[in-house]
Parts: structure tokens; sequence; C-alpha cells
């Protein structure tokens, strides 16, 4: 029987999440024994090949890209899980809500200490995906089967999850692993 | 140096006793004179009161009567209301703008007038209606206000606006001259308790031949309940509050009459003062108060010299002062505490932050007033119409009260009924009244839509019209606002969950953020963007917003969404829709898009427009 397959991506985020799950230690080698990869920053696949049974999303969205893979990875994916603040509630990035986008985009590419940009234009380029006009978090995008807090989630958190997400269980997390303070 | 401005504000709290819990009287007082509650002003009452500035720029930042921004000498106060709403209170709103060339929330250049929208103002029956300072102008239409407005252009002197704005004097003692209003009672139907025709005095005499605790056991008899809205039994109130600390201790009658479309309890202080004032004194030898407070709603102010000329009668008689009727041993007076715009003094123990000159934040309890109220003292608050009962239960009998109305549900209920129907008004009918009855008396033409009990009550449907108001089924304060063929439930229910986010203090998370939560996702599934999943939602959010409140606004404010979720269910699943590929139909993708191409002057690639 095939393994069950899994893909992830980074959207509006830090990595952090990512590396939360690489934070798992030894159990990464039970992981490969359990589960296929498909996209993922790790295996640096860059668009998911077929079905995925399971699918992690890191960050919010804040461009018109994020929007495409979320949708993307929604078409795909039996189980949508949101990871992490910045999934589930846009997190850092979406401090910039309190800034108008016209703000946003001048201190980016026209007034900041560190930009050259003889144009003085803010750039038409279509290799810079458009900004939305406000950072949203995922479940306002897609439907979302799962979340699971933390900034970022424990490795424990994303390890607890992923099994009983491969048992065909919800995900149940103890208090321990969902308190921070 | 102190200005002028600041000596006079100073001069004021020294009239005051220069008592910081009387800082809601000296605020208006200031306000009053000067207009604005600027920082100059608030840092001399501060130093005066010896209270820290903060306490005194909270107050002024909470009421919405009090502000530190210049208002003008005239400030026209628009009621928003649902019932003036829908009959065209937005004509009015721009017929004033066009008039006076300023927009709601301005003021103009030449410092004459303020425009404003207020929350309800107890003329529902008699919508459009408008404040001008504390003027009530009822049936306000578009041309009229215009050439209202005109005319007082004409006039710099503003010292009797009253005599300037009322040409018509309302009926009974609307046209006292200490009230001389334009106001209508619209009393429809009288019925056996209050409105009755009756003899003033009689069960006062009896209750003073009577034990406190007899004057209670008569009351619980009767098994009166709480009119406010809650029913919880107002003798059981009373022997709580008689249990509390010896001493000092207070009744206060709650008459911040803010639940919009409940206008009862004006028609009460117009028409039956003396009545609530004996139940006042009844109700302070019940429970052993010397001290009696009338928290009468800023909107009311109209009424108040009339009522502190009825309260100096009862004094001048001998009902009122040291030993009342001749009692030796009970003393009880009676202070009227002005409100300053806030629904949420409704709830007692914000009405009692109120009173104590603080912002009509609501209190933890317990301690519950009846234990530790108005200054730390026992208290018991009960609404106008409650006391209104006492008088008439001691004078004809607990047997004959209990004979009105139903068995859980004793006496009569006033309603204040306003909307599509042609006999707008106050109804007292006995408790136990069906739905359909009242709907019958007041001509409502095959209403859709029935509004039980203001925002915080539920809004029912025909199937429900059979139903019977009273305590155990359609608990209501008072309200009831008729909806005709063509008006939308939803789009009242979005009207009312505004006003909540007006009005909550915003001291609890749940009533705060969750109020403008369920008006977002109400607001997209109108708009024809929800999902059956937002029903469930709007359902989970609703009864958490409910269960994690602090107080009795928040406990209710999901009303309009839960009880129109329940009657008009099929208004809402025919806006939804089923979204293709998991997406979620509220997200505007276009919409969240635009700004980003205006700015790089480019389409998106992604989604090639």
């Amino acid at each position: 029987m095939a393994k069950p397959r899994v893909a992830t991506a980074s959207l509006c985020g830090c990595f952090g999440c990512h590396m939360s799950l690489l934070d798992i230690d030894d159990r990464i080698l039970q992981l490969v024994e359990l589960v296929d990869f498909d996209r993922c920053p790790i295996d640096d696949i860059k668009e998911i090949t077929g079905p995925v049974d399971i699918g992690l999303i890191e960050g919010g969205c804040c461009n018109e890209e994020n929007v495409k893979v979320l949708q993307e990875f929604r078409r795909h994916c039996k189980v949508l899980v949101s990871v992490g603040d910045c999934a589930i509630n846009g997190g850092v990035p979406a401090l910039r809500n309190l800034v108008p986008l016209r703000e946003c985009y001048e201190e980016a590419y026209l007034r900041g200490p560190s930009v050259d940009n003889p144009s003085g234009r803010i750039p038409d380029d279509e290799e810079i995906p458009l900004l939305l006009d406000r950072v949203v978090p995922c479940h306002e995008v897609v439907r979302i089967d799962h979340f699971l807090p933390g900034c970022p989630p424990s490795a424990d958190t994303l390890w607890a999850a992923l099994t009983a997400l491969l048992a065909g269980r919800a995900p149940e997390l103890p208090y321990e692993l969902v308190k921070y303070d | 140096m102190t200005t002028t401005a600041e000596q006079a504000a100073a001069a004021i709290c020294a009239e005051h006793g220069d008592d910081r819990t009387r800082l809601l009287d000296i605020l208006l007082a200031v306000q009053r004179r000067h207009g604005r509650l600027d920082d100059g002003i608030i840092d001399a009452l501060a130093a005066r009161l010896g209270i820290p500035r903060v306490d005194v720029a909270g107050v002024v930042s909470f009421y919405s009567f009090l502000g530190d921004e210049p208002r003008g000498r005239i400030v026209i106060r628009l009621c928003n209301d649902v019932p003036d709403l829908m009959v065209g209170a937005d004509k009015v709103a721009e017929g004033l703008e066009e008039e006076l060339g300023i927009r709601f929330g301005e003021t103009t250049p030449d410092g004459r007038f303020t425009l404003e929208w207020a929350s309800c103002i107890g003329m529902s029956d008699q919508a459009p209606a408008a404040l001008f300072n504390d003027v009530v102008v009822p049936n306000l239409g578009p041309g009229a206000a215009r050439r209202l407005v005109r005319e007082l252009k004409l006039h710099p002197e503003v010292a009797d606006l009253r005599r300037l704005i009322v040409r018509e004097y309302g009926d009974g003692k609307n046209s006292h001259d200490l009230v001389r209003a334009a106001v209508k009672n619209n009393i429809r139907r009288p019925g056996e308790v209050i409105l009755a025709d009756m003899a003033h005095g009689a069960g006062l005499r009896k209750a003073l031949a009577m034990s406190p605790a007899e004057v209670i056991r008569e009351v619980k008899t009767a098994r009166l309940r709480g009119r406010g809205g809650a029913g919880f039994p107002t003798g059981m109130k009373w022997e709580f509050t008689r249990a509390g600390d010896a001493g000092q201790r207070y009744l206060v009658c709650n008459a911040d009459e803010g639940e919009p479309g409940t206008f009862k309890d004006r028609v009460v202080l117009t028409e039956r003062p003396d009545l609530l004032f004996e139940g006042m004194t009844i109700a302070g030898y019940a429970i052993g108060a010397s001290r009696g407070l009338l928290y009468l709603r800023g909107e009311y102010a109209y009424l108040r010299e009339y009522l502190e000329h009825v309260l100096s009668e009862r004094r001048g008689q001998g009902l009122l002062g040291e030993g009342v009727c001749g009692k030796a041993g009970f003393d009880f007076d009676i202070r009227i505490q002005l409100g300053a715009g806030a629904y949420v003094c409704g709830e007692e123990s914000a009405l009692i932050s109120s009173c104590e000159g603080l912002r009509g934040d609501p209190k933890n309890r317990p301690p519950f007033p009846a234990q530790r109220g108005y200054l730390g003292r026992p208290t018991s608050v009960n609404n106008v119409e409650t006391l209104c009962c006492v008088p008439r239960i001691l004078e004809m009998g607990s047997g004959w009260f209990a004979s009105l109305g139903s068995r859980k549900s004793t006496g009569t209920k006033l309603l204040s009924v306003s909307g599509d129907c042609t006999r707008r008004g106050v109804y007292e009918v006995p408790l136990g009244t069906r739905l359909r009855a009242v709907l019958e008396m007041c001509g409502a033409d095959e209403p859709v839509a029935v509004q039980v009990g203001g925002p915080s009550g539920q809004m029912v449907g025909p199937a429900d019209f059979e139903r019977e108001i009273c305590f155990d089924d359609l608990a209501t304060g008072g309200a009831l606002v008729v909806f005709g063929a063509g008006r939308d439930p939803l789009a009242i229910a979005s009207q009312y969950l505004a006003f909540f986010i007006h009005e909550s203090c915003g001291y609890c998370t749940p009533c705060r953020v969750g109020n403008v939560l369920l008006k977002e996702r109400l607001d997209r599934i109108r708009a024809g963007r929800g999902e059956a999943a937002d029903l469930d939602y709007l359902q989970t959010l609703g009864q958490t917003v409910k269960a994690a409140s602090r107080c009795g606004l928040g406990q209710t404010s999901p009303n309009p969404v839960l009880s129109t979720l329940r009657s008009f269910r099929s208004a809402y699943e025919a806006l939804l829709v089923t979204p293709a590929g998991g997406a979620q139909p509220g997200f505007d993708l276009e919409g969240r898009l635009a700004e980003a191409k205006a700015l790089t002057g480019r389409g998106s690639v992604h989604f090639g427009s």
C-alpha cells in the first residue's frame, strides 16, 4: 500500500514553523518511514504533483501568490492544516494591516533608508506579486480543517498532530502543548 | 493662571459640595455652561475634587452627552433607532445636513449648531424624533426639519429654546407649565394597575401601618416580578437588601429607559409620577432606606423640572422628608440623578456606577447590589413600572394583583408599541396576553416579524404570534416593534447589532469584539457571500458572547442574530452560496487586490486580470 503523502508550504511566514518541524529530531527517521513528501520547501518540489493526504500551511496570505498556492493546496489536499499563529491569525506580518497599503509600498520601494530606486516609482514588475490590501488568515481564503496554534507550534505539537492525522484521528492536543505562558 | 471657565467650573464643584460622587452632575452643569469639557476644565475639576485627571477624562469620554470637542449652542440629536429609520430618519438627516451645511458629528463654523446621531430617545411612537438640546421634537419630517432649522438660524438667542420650537403641546401633563413638550402620551389601552383611574396615597398609608416585613410579604404574595425584563421577584430582592448591613441603605429607581423601542416609562413619568414616588417611598420603608435615587435618562431631561416640582409638593404634604406621613422614625427623600446618554447604564450595576460619578461600567457580581451597591451600601434597584405596581398592591391587596395576568406572571404589563401599525403607543395588558391579540389591538396589518423586548429581546415571526407575553414565554421589558410586509429581518438584526457595538462599554472582550464579528459575518451573508458553515459560526459565536460577557448587555446582544436564526432561518438560507474548490465565499480577492493594482499600475499575473 502506498504511503500517505504530505505537502507543506510557507506563505507569509518566517519558516519558523518549518524549522520546528525539523526539530522533531530523530523522529524524522520514523516520519520518512511513515509518509512520502510531495511539494515541500525541504525537498524543493515546486508544484504539487498529485493528490495529497495532509497539507500543512505556515503563514497567512499577504499577496496574490500566497492565495494561489493556498488554493492549489486546498484543491489537492484531503486534509488541510493551518500551522502556527501567522496562518491562523495573520501574525506579525498582519501588523501592516494598521498601515495604509500605499505607505507600505512607499516605505519598501521609495522611502526606506536602504532603498536605491532612481525611477521614483513603485515597481510594476510581474515577478513581484501584488500585495493584498491586508494580510488575511488562511481560513478566510479557503476552508481549513485543523488549526495548530503556536509561534511556532513546538516539535512535539507538530508530531502529535501529524501522527494523529496519519492514524485518521483529529488532533487532540493536551493542555501542555497549547499553553504558552 | 486659571481662566474664568476654570473658575466657574470650580464654583460648580462647590455647589455640589466638592463631592466626587456627584461628578456626573458637575460635568453636565459645566458642559451646559461652556459647551465643552476641554483639558483645562478637566484639570481644574480634577484638582478641585482631589481625584486623578484620568477619572474625570474617563467619565467625559464615556457618556455621549459629554465631550471635549466644542459643541454648538444647539445640539441636534436625531434618533437613528430602527422605528425612526423605517419612517425616513435618513431623509430628515439629509435635510438637516443640507440646511446647516455640515455633516453628522460636525459643528457649524459659527458655533451655533451641532448635528449628532442618538440611539433611541424614547419616542418610537412618534418617530422620526430628535432632541434639540433638552427639547423633544417628535414627528419630525424632512420638510419640518428644514423649516425649524431655518427659523432657529434667525434667532441667535437660545435661552428659551422650548418656546421657539414647541408650537403645540401634547396631551395630559405634556402641557404642564414645567413640561411644555410636543410629546404625545399615546395611551391606547389603560389597564387595571398603572394607567387606571386611582386615588393616590392609600397604598402608602396602608404600608406604613404595617411592618416592613409585612410589606415585603404582601409584595411576595402578589408574586410581583421586576418589569425591567429580567423578571426577578421584587419581594425577594427587597428581602436580600433588608438583610444587608445595618445603617444607610438605598433605593434606586431605574428610569434609564434605553432599550430601543421602549417608551412606557416616559408616559408613566409624565402621567403617574406620584404613583412612582409613592412606590419608591414604600420600597424605601420595606428595605429600611432613608434615601432614594431616581436615575432619569438624559434624554428625558425635559421632564426633570416637573418631577422636581412633584417631589417638592410631596415634601410639602409630608409624603417625603422626616417622618413620612407622620410615621416617627421613617425618613425618606428622593434625589433625581440625570444620566448622560449611555444605554449600558440601564444595567443595574452600571447604573450604580453612574450614580457614583463614575464611568457607567458594570460591576462584578458578587457582591450583588443588595449586599454592596450604591456607595458600597445595600441597594435595591427597581424599574419604574415595578415600583408603580407596589402602591396598587398595598391598596388593592395582593390577591387582587395576583388575580390579574397569569399564574407565574401576575399583574399587567405596559407595552410600548411602534413600527408598522396604525395605533402606536402604550398598552397596559394583563401578562399572559397573546402576542396576536396585541397586534390586533394596535392595527398591525399582516406583520412579517415583531421585535419583542427590543434588540436585547427576540425577533419572532408569525409562527410565534400565538405565544403569550409573560416572563416564562415571550419576556419583554416592554418594547414591541412591528415589521410589516417588505421589511427585511436580517437588515434589522444588523442595525440592532450596530447599536450594541456603539453602546458596549468595551470592558470585556466577548462583547467588545464579539458583536463586531457577529455583524461582519451577518453582513457578509446579507451581501450574498455567506455559506452554510457561517450559520453555525454565528450560532456558536453568539452563544459564546452570551455566555462569556460580563453584564446584561453582552449577555443579550447576540439575540438579534440568534433569534432571527431561529425564526427566519429560511431568509438566511436563501442567501447562502456553495463555493467551489473549498474556497471561502467571503473572501473578495478582486477587492483585496484593487488597491495594489492601482498603486503598481498593472494587473494580476496569477489571476489573469
